[in-house]
């Protein structure tokens, strides 16, 4: 049994369709796994479902062996944490420090223990030099790394991330991929991520495939994303290396599935070698 | 030329301790008839610029000349409302802005402001909601019974109820996924090469501006640092790299083939002839 559990689970907004749909799955502790789908497919809806913040209809989920309702649901939520999409939304302080420390005030953490940890977290995600900020001041990357300093506040041993780089431009997406990939190798952190960055899928270790609020497929990224067919069903990104390989088909070459371009790349040499 | 800008300046809060200078002697032609491409890191001016196209912004230096109008610093502009008709600015986020109870009005608003009748604003929604690719059914609806991207289509069609001749849109794919992506770049790309509209779109992503847009222009630290056509931006990585851009998919795959020993001519810019050139140099069936 995984650190998250998941079993036909259902849920719906209103009575015309399901969101989700007898969806199950598992993920195993210390692992990084990431969820996709298109927009509507119920993605966001099951993270919430998982931290307890939408009341799910029926089946079970199970975190770190409690089952979620409402006696352990604040056990449970003292495990996870989660950041979400938009930047502007979840900054709540008036300054970086005030921000990550608002959690900590709610858990009435005595103020000398406070300024510890809220040193300790902000170093994590590098935002030391800006704890006396305001947030009008600080970038997108910058206002979701606070997010993120302020759940790890909370020491949870599950973080979600609720695309949490979607609407930040390329340098502050690559800052935060940087830490969550920094967190989960150094603290062992169980990580869900939902997520359309290609990169981010390619590098974790289990992807969940939703549609129309069901699971329509789980495995490892080259499992899941080796099959162009399917991800054009999904409305998913092809990744380029995929299309490549079948325009190199077409033209009499035939490689192997690779999810990345460096692997297409690795294979091509090798047959140029053995000319 | 339908929009170009003269030695523009722009400073915001001038004689005050948080005077800052956004732009600075911007120099820049856009030409009609083309989709533009304008990118930058955040913080680079890039917001500063576009709203200076339809005179959100004015300029504190120099002089703009859009369509048949020239706004020049420090003289009181004339014709403004005619020129917000003209170019349609599309913000970031556009579905935030809905606030009609059906969408039909919501589209209809913009006209009604500029003197259309009821029946004329409401023909002219109508015609909107069908050039962003909306079913009839929905102009009946809440805009908030809608999917995020039809909100963003809905808000888009509110711009081009008014007939603009120039779009502006800011990052207008930004949370989209990405078949949602695709479906609205295609709508740009129909109301330019349809409906004849002038075109700029302030972007992120390089694969868009690789395979929508005509020209590039480059906006850093408040100047135009680089204007040119897309096909050359991207003739290869050097560019981009040296000023921290991650180029397309394709430039980079031509870049990591290129540096394997493989010989990619620099004029290759398509998919298939990069697949053939390279079945060309191995031996594998």
């Amino acid at each position: 049994m995984g650190i998250i559990d998941v079993r036909n689970l259902n849920f719906s907004y209103d009575e015309t369709s399901k969101t989700i749909n007898d969806v199950s799955f598992s993920v195993e502790k210390g692992t990084y796994t990431t969820i996709v789908g298109h927009n509507g497919s119920g993605k966001s809806t099951v993270a919430k479902l998982i931290a307890g913040l939408l009341e799910k209809e029926g089946g079970s989920i199970v975190i770190d062996g409690l089952e979620l309702n409402i006696e352990n649901l604040y056990k449970i939520r003292s495990k996870i944490g989660i950041v979400f999409q938009n930047p502007d939304n979840q900054f709540i302080g008036s300054t970086v420090r005030d921000d990550i420390a608002f959690g900590l005030e709610n858990h009435c953490v005595p103020q000398e223990k406070m300024d510890e940890i809220i040193n300790t977290n902000a170093e994590k995600v590098r935002m030391t030099k800006y704890l006396d900020h305001e947030p009008t001041h600080l970038s997108g990357g910058q206002k979701q790394r606070v997010a993120i300093a302020g759940v790890l506040a909370m020491k949870p041993d599950i973080l979600i991330f609720d695309e949490a780089t979607s609407m930040l431009d390329p340098q502050g997406k690559d800052e935060i991929k940087k830490v969550i990939r920094g967190l989960h190798e150094e603290s062992g952190l169980t990580i869900l991520s939902i997520t359309h960055d290609i990169d981010e899928v390619a590098g974790s270790d289990y992807v969940v495939a939703l549609d129309g609020g069901k699971v329509v497929m789980t495995g490892t990224p080259h499992e899941v994303f080796g099959d162009e067919q399917k991800l054009r069903q999904m409305k998913l990104d092809v990744p380029f290396s995929l299309k490549f390989a079948r325009e190199l088909a077409k033209a009499g070459v035939k490689t192997d599935k690779h999810i990345t371009m460096e692997g297409l790349v690795e294979e091509l040499c090798r047959y140029r070698s053995n000319m | 030329m339908p929009i170009s800008f003269e030695h523009v300046g722009h400073t915001y809060s001038v004689g005050t301790p948080f005077e800052y200078a956004a732009l600075k002697d911007v120099n820049l032609d856009i030409r009609e008839g083309k989709i533009t491409a304008i990118i930058g890191m955040t913080g680079s001016g890039k917001s500063t610029l576009v709203q200076h196209l339809n005179a959100l912004l004015l300029p504190t230096e120099g002089t703009i000349r859009i369509l048949d109008r020239t706004i020049t610093a420090g003289e009181k502009p004339k014709k403004l409302k005619s020129l917000r008709k003209d170019v349609g600015l599309v913000f970031q986020f556009p579905e935030y802005q809905l606030f009609e109870e059906t969408v039909l009005k919501d589209v209809a608003f913009g006209p009604k402001n500029f003197g259309a009748t009821e029946d004329e604003a409401a023909q002219r929604a109508a015609k909107a909601l069908k050039q962003v690719g909306l079913p009839a059914d929905i102009a009946k609806k809440s805009p908030l019974e809608l999917s995020g991207g039809q909100k963003r289509r809905t808000a888009i069609a509110g711009i081009l109820a008014m007939d603009p001749q120039i779009l502006v849109l800011d990052e207008p794919t930004a949370g989209l996924d990405p078949a949602g992506t695709a479906v609205m770049m295609e709508l740009f790309r129909t109301l330019n090469k349809e409906y004849g509209k002038t075109i700029l779109i302030v972007t992120h992503d390089m694969e868009q501006v690789f395979r929508y847009c005509d020209d590039v222009v480059v906006v850093a630290d408040g100047t135009i640092r680089t204007k040119m056509e897309v096909k050359d931006f991207f003739r290869d990585s050097s560019l981009c790299k040296s000023m921290n851009i991650l180029p397309p998919a394709l430039i980079r795959m031509k870049d990591m083939l290129t540096e394997k020993g493989f010989e990619i001519p620099e004029e290759i810019d398509d998919i298939k002839s990069l697949a053939e050139c390279v079945a060309g140099q191995v031996n594998h069936g």
